[in-house]
């Protein structure tokens, strides 16, 4: 074993594993990790685009002026956008990250080539048969695939791989952990970034459990081997995994903000102890939101609803709210310290927006609280989920969280990734720069449209609300936003695959070199050199007030959902 | 980079200036949130209660047969009109791709609505109020409902069952 002594900005050295040093943040890279971060993030980028050009087409199909697809290819087209795009984009987009963080951060080396080989290949192998099996049309069931709903056992075979696959990097995420404490690659304790993805793995240990628990009996019914598993023990289980796996990319993306913080403004976490026990809460409460699914089921009890809706206390959503304070508090320290001190809101105003890393975080934090965050936790209030429960107000909430915050972060990341891991200098910059608004613009446009429509009444996963006759013009002009939103994030989608396919391809090398800087907030001359502390009033006045604002609009959204539920025929 | 770095020994303290306050705020706010519900849960007047019973598809068809035969008052496009007792039981029976009989139903008067599958999971959706319950095969749920408007009101299903799902209709007459 090759090592190599690297000597840090503050002139102490440490122990380099075999990899190299990285030209443009002078932090170790493991050769092995760095392989797998690239297999699996092109995995990823060739899922999006599957799920993209599926988006596309079922936008073009709610649009009811337009009603491209015909109901059989609708329904196909809706299964194979969400398994493309929840599932696998994701799940390869996470082990990436995963690698990265337990590696670079650590400065260790991963643990085992093999086993990220194994996970590779069944994942990539499952996430192919799942994908044939719905082109074939032997899979029309939406990716919930609720019994008696059923699929060819490939189907399921095939998710059953993905998710033993995802257990199996985790694995090795959970086992390089490990040896980094035990070869003492650091000292002390480990990064905050790597904190949180450790917080996304636990909580993808739990995920993929239920997968496993969910999807072998129904495997073997379809199979023919057992008999039906009762479908409100499907549901139950099944949103172990489906809400689940949602939180996991919470946390994954939540650790992409703070990274990406860091490497466009310089920000440091104000409290590292606050930061963590917010991912500590996610990991022990995020489980019970699974119960947003089953709040107007038969057979479940108005106990057992509020209590598991609720998060036991709203805890994790407390979680989220704590971070939402402390990633803009932390650039805001740091532009403060930069000498970005006019006003309430000179150090955002002054923050680099051309840069696409923090434009992209930047959005995706603003759309994820304030879009995705509000419209949950209204939604998942069990009476107010009466009137929300299967309309459109659902996937316009989840687009805002799952698109519009994690996949906006996680291209933000890619801004970064492709250049230090791939040491390759993007193409096409200009179009990278508007890359982001372009996306995070479109996709929250679609949002807003789902959810008006859907406080109309209009259903989700149905190819045609003329037959019903009951939904206005009103309704049908959100439809028509939700396909223009679409065709807006597409096109923000495409020069996204567009840039990163053509600078892995293009792309001048950075090796050796630091790669070329998108634009990172510089000091003023003449700013005071100082850090502020978080005792500090006047550093963090401009976020304290946007998350009044935030709490503000929080109170108003959730008290009028309760106003319009109050209107509705008495039921219990 | 920070977040990338080894955290500086001492890390572990408390929160201090607007982050403790905001900490506090975002408390108090879970504890609303949290309250809200049960709240309306002894004080509102729409809750989901699941309440239900477990059912055999032809049991339930059965006892929907013999509610539609003591009941029927008419008939609209082959899909028979009901009125049933106000205060009594009245069944909605899902199928691919239709609703069972047509309820009709006194304003003002309080109903115990069952709701069960013969096949796939359903989504009841009654439009334009815009209520929404699930549907499930082997389970018969029961919605204690108070009609307090007057009209013709449309059943939509909102869970996917198959080609046809879009054109699942039923029909719920208040008068």
């Amino acid at each position: 074993m090759s090592s190599i002594v690297q000597t840090l900005a503050d002139g102490t050295k440490r122990l380099v594993n075999p990899g190299r040093v990285c030209a443009t943040t002078g932090l170790s890279v493991c050769s092995t990790a760095q392989r797998f971060i690239k297999l699996n993030a092109v995995a990823a980028v060739v899922f999006l685009l599957v799920g993209g050009v599926a988006a596309l087409l079922l936008a073009l199909t709610r649009w009811q002026t337009v009603h491209l697809l015909n109901a059989e290819w609708f329904y196909r087209i809706v299964t194979l956008h969400g398994l493309n795009m929840l599932i696998f984009w994701i799940l390869f987009m996470e082990v990436a990250i995963l690698y990265f963080t337990c590696t670079t951060p650590l400065n260790s080396k991963l643990f085992s080539k093999g086993v990220a080989w194994t996970s590779f290949g069944m994942m990539l192998t499952g996430a192919v048969m799942v994908d044939v099996v719905i082109f074939k049309g032997q899979g029309d069931v939406m990716m919930t695939s609720y019994l008696p709903l059923l699929a060819h056992p490939a189907f399921y075979f095939g998710i059953i791989l993905v998710a033993v696959g995802t257990l199996i990097g985790v694995f090795n995420f959970f086992a390089t952990l490990y040896i980094a404490r035990r070869d003492k690659t650091y000292e002390g304790s480990m990064p905050l970034v790597t904190f949180g993805a450790l917080a996304a793995a636990i909580i993808a240990v739990v995920t993929l459990l239920h997968g496993a628990i969910v999807m072998i009996p129904t495997f073997s019914y379809s199979m023919g081997w057992t008999p039906q598993p009762d479908p409100m023990w499907y549901r139950l289980i099944w949103w172990g995994l489906g809400h689940q796996s949602q939180q996991v990319n919470v946390c994954a993306m939540v650790a992409c903000w703070y990274f990406l913080a860091s490497v466009t403004t310089g920000a440091r976490p104000l409290n590292e102890a606050v930061c963590r026990t917010a991912f500590v809460l996610y990991v022990l409460f995020i489980n019970l939101a699974s119960a947003h699914h089953l709040l107007v089921d038969p057979g479940i009890g108005a106990t057992w609803k509020i209590w598991n809706t609720s998060y036991a206390m709203y805890l994790a959503v407390l979680a989220s709210m704590i971070h939402g304070f402390t990633v803009p508090a932390s650039v805001e320290v740091a532009m403060r310290e930069k000498g970005y001190v006019r006003g309430l809101f000179g150090w955002l105003t002054s923050a680099p927006w051309g840069n696409p890393g923090f434009s992209g975080f930047f959005l995706s934090l603003v759309i994820f609280g304030f879009g995705g965050g509000i419209t949950g936790v209204t939604l998942g209030t069990q009476q107010i989920n009466i009137i929300a429960h299967n309309t459109l107000r659902i996937p316009g909430h989840f687009h805002v969280t799952v698109v519009g915050g994690t996949t906006l972060a996680f291209m933000a990341l890619a801004y970064y990734v492709i250049p230090l891991i791939f040491e390759k200098d993007f193409i096409g910059r200009k179009f990278a720069r508007v890359q982001p608004y372009l996306f995070g613009g479109g996709i929250t446009m679609l949002a807003i449209g789902m959810s008006f429509a859907g406080s109309m009444g209009v259903p989700r996963r149905s190819w045609d609300i003329d037959i019903a006759g009951v939904y206005g013009p009103a309704a049908h002009l959100m439809l028509g936003l939700v396909g223009i939103g679409g065709i807006i994030a597409f096109t923000g989608l495409l020069i996204f695959v567009l840039l990163c396919v053509g600078t892995l391809l293009f792309g001048a090398s950075t090796e050796g070199r630091a790669m070329t800087d998108w634009g990172v907030a510089k000091s003023v001359t003449g700013a005071p050199t100082a850090q502020l502390g978080e005792h500090d009033h006047s550093a963090t006045k401009g976020t304290f007030v946007l998350t009044l604002i935030f709490l503000t609009c929080f109170a108003v959204y959730y008290f009028a959902n309760w106003k319009a539920l109050a209107d509705v025929w008495p039921v219990r | 980079m920070s977040s990338l770095l080894v955290p500086a020994r001492g890390w572990f303290r408390a929160p201090s200036g607007h982050e403790r306050t905001w900490i506090g705020l975002a408390l108090c706010w879970c504890l609303v949130l949290t309250l809200m519900m049960p709240f309306w849960h002894f004080r509102g007047k729409q809750n989901s209660r699941g309440e239900a019973y477990l059912v055999t598809p032809a049991g339930f068809q059965a006892r929907v047969d013999k509610f539609i035969a003591a009941t029927k008052v008419g008939e609209q496009n082959g899909i028979p009109v009901v009125s049933p007792a106000p205060g009594g039981d009245a069944y909605v029976l899902a199928r691919m791709w239709s609703w069972s009989p047509i309820l009709k139903l006194r304003q003002g008067e309080t109903y115990r609505v069952h709701l069960s599958s013969l096949d796939l999971q359903h989504g009841f959706s009654l439009q334009p109020l815009n209520m929404n319950f699930q549907v499930m095969p082997g389970y018969d749920h029961v919605l204690t409902l108070t009609p307090t408007s007057k009209g013709t009101f449309t059943i939509v299903c909102n869970e996917f069952c198959g080609i046809g799902h879009s054109t699942m209709i039923g029909k719920i007459i208040v008068e």
